[in-house]
């Protein structure tokens, strides 16, 4: 679904302001445009950057769930539309692939000149992003059901197969599991976990060369359509919104969500009794015999448009800095785990920081990893659906992302 | 008219058309033919939250070199037309020569995405049209035959399907069928059955479109087959009840031959909708199991690396299809348009 939300934000600052004067960020003039995806935490971080707001500076956001699908258009324009995006680990691959996001170490020498190590996306040793929340998926677990069958909490995905054999035996639920498979990006996330879990790689080492054919890739699908036998038929048009209703409505034991549903998982709004104390987050399990959780880290950070004038590109920098100081974090705190000063880890943040710190590593943020991504999304649904072998779909992914990657010189 | 008047005449339509038809099919022609740079690739060492990496990243000086110089890509010709993504024809001759049997060779040519998608456009065209034509001529039919007080509410009510939004109209309906839903949850108790669902196996899903698509066209049938059958002669219909025709006769040969530009009509607009077939394959999330040509474009040009030239390509063969679509139906208007002029 599609929230589109071209915000005059001067309207929500006067309104946070309590119709106080605004706040002076000390900027003398400037024009800030955000393009981010739609969140409530994105939603904290845009709103204290309007409060930057004055008669000589313009604050505006476009905050939408289709940020990625417009942000390379929009960036390349002189001067670009927005002065910044918002992006994750894939969508900051296009803005730099095509140059259109500009180094951040003046404005930080200058204007956060304390900021960690940590927030700063480095390349090449230039800080091209600030970091400034992380996600990962991970295990949901109901510890009632659990408590029922007398299991433990789950540690591998072979754990995670037992609970669920024992959950369906007991005759508590026919499908007590979920996980994000609707067909599209969603399912390939899935896959690329599931592939760095058993320890595959998606390329051949150093170069473009798909490598997902293998035995790694063979296995992690097999593990994704084990799972799937205890998912509702409709598993492949599973996205997060879908995933999150059906935890809420109590039909489900175990689920791999995302972190960021936690926040609206764990408040007391729209579940069913009896969800919300017995659901515990715990880190992304690990999957045959491996030690790398079967989880790719992801952050959210800021970049800023190459294509504006200095003048505007400082404006930015300061009045999202201001949208995520300290105040703003802990008034946010359950909002996302923040990567911040002023954070304190609550228990929406818990499987995150614990997969995390059991070693998972970072989704690659490979100029070709994004059509990898794309074939994995659009080939995978027909094995999961019981019409083809593991191994023709894994060789229907590489045809697929061969063809795109001659298509955008990746490949010869 | 003398053909200086009939050129200033045309002449602000046909503007309009070459500028916004014409010359965006030109352009989408000369960008299927290309394809991107080569990508300059380095090797960087990456740092964030999670650590540091050494990571392949994209030297964007030397490739916007490379794009200065040919800003339009690499000329290409026809080759992202026959690659996997489109005709794939490498791979149609390896799955000919490889396939013992017809059923193999289809099994092989329906595992490959633009086929896949043909075949679901062409099966959707194929049945929605027909099924719109009969199903918007019997509502038409039956509320000619409704009193004149009820006429108001039913066409209002007749046409809601037209009027509700595609995509949300199919949104509406893909929470009814879930197994949660109203029809979903209704359908597993006749059935018995509680593992049925709509949205699971492909099968299903085509049919759910399908009556989707029936569903959502046949008031525009409907309602251009009424306004028709507001001028159907009174003498004729009354001759044929004199000569004891019965109410199917009559409809048979004497509403339905006056109806026929209609019919030809509806189905030039419907041929040319149903091909591009689109906005129920979001709605109903049913991309694993049924894609169009429309739905291929789309997801071309969605995500984090927007391919224009794959996304082109399927655009002109779609033109080409709705062209060898319409072909017969045209050539039929113009014999009648000649018939008619002699």
């Amino acid at each position: 679904m599609i929230f589109t939300r071209l915000t005059a934000i001067t309207l929500a600052a006067t309104a946070i302001g309590g119709g106080a004067a605004l706040a002076d960020c000390g900027i003398d003039s400037g024009r800030v445009a955000i393009l981010s995806n739609d969140f409530p935490a994105l939603q904290a971080m845009a709103a204290g950057a309007a409060e930057c707001a004055s008669d000589t500076v313009e604050v505006s956001a476009n905050q939408t769930t289709e940020h990625r699908d417009i942000q390379v258009a929009a960036l390349t324009a002189d001067p670009a539309q927005y002065t910044s995006a918002v992006v994750a680990n894939s969508s900051i691959v296009p803005l730099l692939n095509d140059g259109l996001i500009r180094p951040l170490d003046d404005l930080i020498a200058e204007h956060a000149p304390d900021l960690p190590g940590l927030n700063r996306i480095t390349i090449d040793g230039e800080v091209m992003a600030i970091a400034f929340m992380a996600n990962a998926q991970h295990l949901y677990v109901r510890t009632d059901i659990l408590e029922q069958v007398g299991a433990e909490v789950p540690t591998t995905y072979e754990e995670v197969l037992e609970v669920l054999a024992a959950v369906r035996e007991a005759g508590i639920m026919d499908h007590p599991w979920a996980m994000n498979t609707a067909s599209g990006w969603n399912l390939g996330e899935e896959f690329v976990n599931m592939m760095i879990g058993m320890g595959g790689s998606l390329f051949e080492p150093g170069s473009a060369e798909p490598a997902v054919n293998s035995e790694e890739g063979i296995a992690a699908l097999e593990m994704l359509a084990a799972l799937n036998d205890y998912a509702n038929p409709d598993f492949l048009t599973f996205d997060s919104n879908a995933t999150q209703a059906l935890w809420e409505s109590g039909e489900l034991a175990i689920a791999y969500m995302w972190g960021s549903r936690g926040g609206g998982i764990l408040d007391d709004e729209g579940a069913a009794e009896g969800v919300v104390e017995n659901t515990l987050l715990v880190a992304a399990p690990t999957v045959g015999g491996g030690d790398t959780p079967a989880s790719t880290l992801w952050w959210d950070g800021f970049t800023i448009a190459a294509n504006i004038s200095d003048e505007d590109a400082e404006a930015t920098f300061i009045a999202l800095m201001n949208g995520l100081r300290p105040e703003i974090v802990e008034a946010n705190n359950d909002a996302a785990v923040w990567l911040l000063e002023g954070y304190t880890p609550g228990a929406p943040a818990a499987g995150v920081s614990a997969t995390a710190e059991a070693g998972a590593t970072p989704y690659p943020m490979l100029p070709y990893a994004g059509l990898m991504h794309t074939a994995l999304g659009n080939e995978l649904a027909q094995f999961l659906q019981g019409e083809e072998s593991a191994e023709q779909a894994l060789a229907d992914v590489e045809a697929a992302y061969i063809a795109a990657a001659r298509e955008q010189g990746f490949l010869d | 008219m003398p053909h200086r008047t009939f050129f200033w005449f045309i002449l602000p339509s046909l503007t309009a058309m070459i500028l916004f038809i014409a010359l965006p099919i030109v352009s989408v022609v000369i960008q299927s033919l290309h394809v991107e740079h080569e990508q300059v690739l380095e090797v960087v060492e990456t740092c964030g939250p999670f650590g540091c990496t050494e990571e392949t990243r994209v030297d964007t000086e030397a490739t916007r070199a490379l794009r200065e110089a040919e800003p339009l890509g690499r000329f290409n010709g026809l080759g992202t037309y026959v690659n996997r993504a489109h005709l794939a024809t490498e791979e149609l001759a390896t799955a000919w020569a490889e396939s013992d049997t017809w059923g193999a060779f289809g099994g092989r040519v329906m595992n490959l995405p633009f086929y896949k998608a043909l075949a679901f456009t062409l099966a959707y065209t194929f049945l929605v049209t027909p099924l719109v034509l009969v199903l918007g001529l019997a509502i038409a039919l039956g509320v000619n035959g409704l009193p004149q007080r009820l006429r108001g509410v039913t066409i209002f009510f007749s046409l809601l399907p037209m009027i509700v939004t595609p995509l949300i109209g199919s949104l509406v309906l893909f929470w009814m069928i879930d197994a949660d839903g109203i029809i979903g949850a209704t359908l597993q108790l006749l059935f018995d059955d509680p593992d049925l669902s709509l949205k699971a196996s492909p099968t299903l899903t085509w049919l759910t479109l399908f009556v989707y698509g029936v569903w959502h066209s046949a008031p525009f049938a409907f309602i251009v087959f009424y306004a028709g059958l507001q001028t159907v002669p009174e003498e004729t219909l009354e001759a044929a009840m004199i000569d004891g025709a019965s109410r199917w006769e009559r409809v048979r040969y004497v509403v339905i031959p006056h109806l026929m530009p209609l019919v030809v009509f509806i189905t030039l607009i419907q041929l040319m909708d149903n091909f591009r077939v689109f906005e129920p394959i979001v709605g109903f999330q049913a991309q694993a199991s049924a894609t169009s040509l429309s739905y291929i474009i789309y997801s071309d040009l969605r995500g984090d690396t927007q391919q224009f030239g794959s996304a082109a390509a399927t655009s002109v063969l779609t033109i080409l299809g709705v062209a060898i679509l319409l072909t017969p139906v045209l050539i039929r208007t113009w014999r009648d348009f000649n018939r008619k002029r002699v």
